[in-house]
């Protein structure tokens, strides 16, 4: 008897099909936001070369509130993905202490306080 | 009358069906059953045409994975009390060719695990009369879990980019490169590296997770993907900066 193997398609629709992979396809969904708002950065960055006028320009699309939503929505996004990303670095860089695993709550708990201390640097700088 | 559950059971007989179709079969319901007792009672007692692979029935020899209720489980692992009053619906694994029924195509998988050698290559051959390549409790630690894998493929199921893209050598085989590549009695990753490393290597891993979810031996293959990826990246970067002399 011959054997006819027979092969199911990938549905379109498949990161609908279980709660893991919708979780899956909003992380990856955040990078777009997340490299969106470097995007504005550097094109802020370009403005500010091309004089006082430019900058205040683009300083005032930022602060006007359709600017002001998208930084929200970046926030969340950029936050989404901080939190989630955090969460897996323990599989990523696990470390090994004398023979021991490091717990994975200490590795990730470090990441937070880089977080803490990078983000309070930044503030300072930006004289908050 | 004594309690029953239903369960829904993808039917393919290549030699009448031109496509899988879903059968009811509605067996006794009892606490201690796990779904491959329910089918062996369908397969003895109902349908002796029902086919599905399966040998140990404790979890060691991983032949009976099934996707059950939408997820990628080991039959024998899976009990029917967690789906009292429901519908249980069992279906071969996602992402490989059916066979017959509940059994699936594996050669593929097979294929990719050789790929990745693994197995020892020793650092330097010796005589067998030099003994053993000794190895202290702390060096077997470090991959200690990467030896559980017992190749039931349910992470190959679980994972969408093995789905979307078949040369993907996948989860289970690149867990198990990782393993030997840890080993300090192992002097093979750069002979592993052409397809560990490469596009359809680790490469090709988004970081889903799903194969670690599903993994019934809590083996993990989605951190000792992301780990290949940092020792790839590493090595890379040595060999650019001294061509050659790290293979």
């Amino acid at each position: 008897m011959s054997r006819r193997p027979y092969v199911r398609k990938i549905e379109r629709n498949w990161w609908l099909q279980h709660p893991r992979y919708v979780a899956y396809m909003i992380r990856e969904l955040t990078s777009l936001f997340v490299g969106l708002y470097c995007a504005l950065l550097a094109i802020g960055l370009v403005r500010l070369a091309q004089g006082h006028a430019a900058w205040d320009g683009f300083v005032a699309a930022f602060s006007s509130p359709p600017g002001v939503v998208f930084q929200w929505l970046c926030l969340v996004f950029a936050i989404y993905h901080s939190v989630t990303w955090f969460a897996l670095t323990p599989k990523a860089m696990p470390l090994m202490v004398k023979g021991e695993p490091v717990p994975g709550k200490l590795i990730v708990g470090a990441h937070y306080v880089a977080w803490a201390a990078v983000s309070a640097v930044v503030l300072m700088a930006a004289g908050v | 009358m004594s309690e029953t559950i239903t369960l829904e059971v993808l039917r393919y007989r290549p030699e009448t069906d031109s496509e899988p179709h879903f059968q009811r079969y509605t067996v006794p319901y009892r606490d201690d059953w796990v779904v491959l007792d329910a089918l062996n009672h369908i397969k003895d007692n109902l349908d002796a045409t029902l086919s599905y692979r399966w040998s140990c029935h404790m979890a060691v020899c991983g032949s009976c994975g099934m996707t059950i209720n939408n997820e990628p489980k080991l039959s024998c692992h899976t009990f029917l009390r967690d789906y009292r009053g429901g519908v249980i619906r069992v279906e071969p694994l996602d992402h490989f060719p059916i066979e017959r029924d509940l059994v699936i195509v594996m050669d593929s998988f097979m294929e990719k695990l050789s790929g990745v050698k693994p197995w020892l290559i020793p650092k330097q051959e010796k005589p067998l009369s030099d003994g053993e390549y000794l190895q202290s409790p702390a060096e077997l630690n470090v991959f200690h879990q990467y030896t559980q894998c017992i190749n039931c493929v349910l992470c190959y199921a679980a994972c969408p980019q093995v789905g979307l893209n078949e040369d993907f050598v996948g989860p289970a085989a690149l867990a198990l490169a990782h393993r030997y590549n840890l080993d300090s009695r192992d002097g093979g990753k750069g002979a592993r590296a052409d397809v560990v490393a490469s596009n359809e290597g680790i490469w090709e891993c988004t970081f889903v997770g799903a194969c670690s979810q599903v993994c019934p031996k809590q083996v993990d293959p989605a951190a000792a993907i992301q780990q290949t990826k940092i020792s790839a990246s590493v090595d890379w970067l040595k060999d650019l900066l001294t061509p050659g002399a790290h293979r």
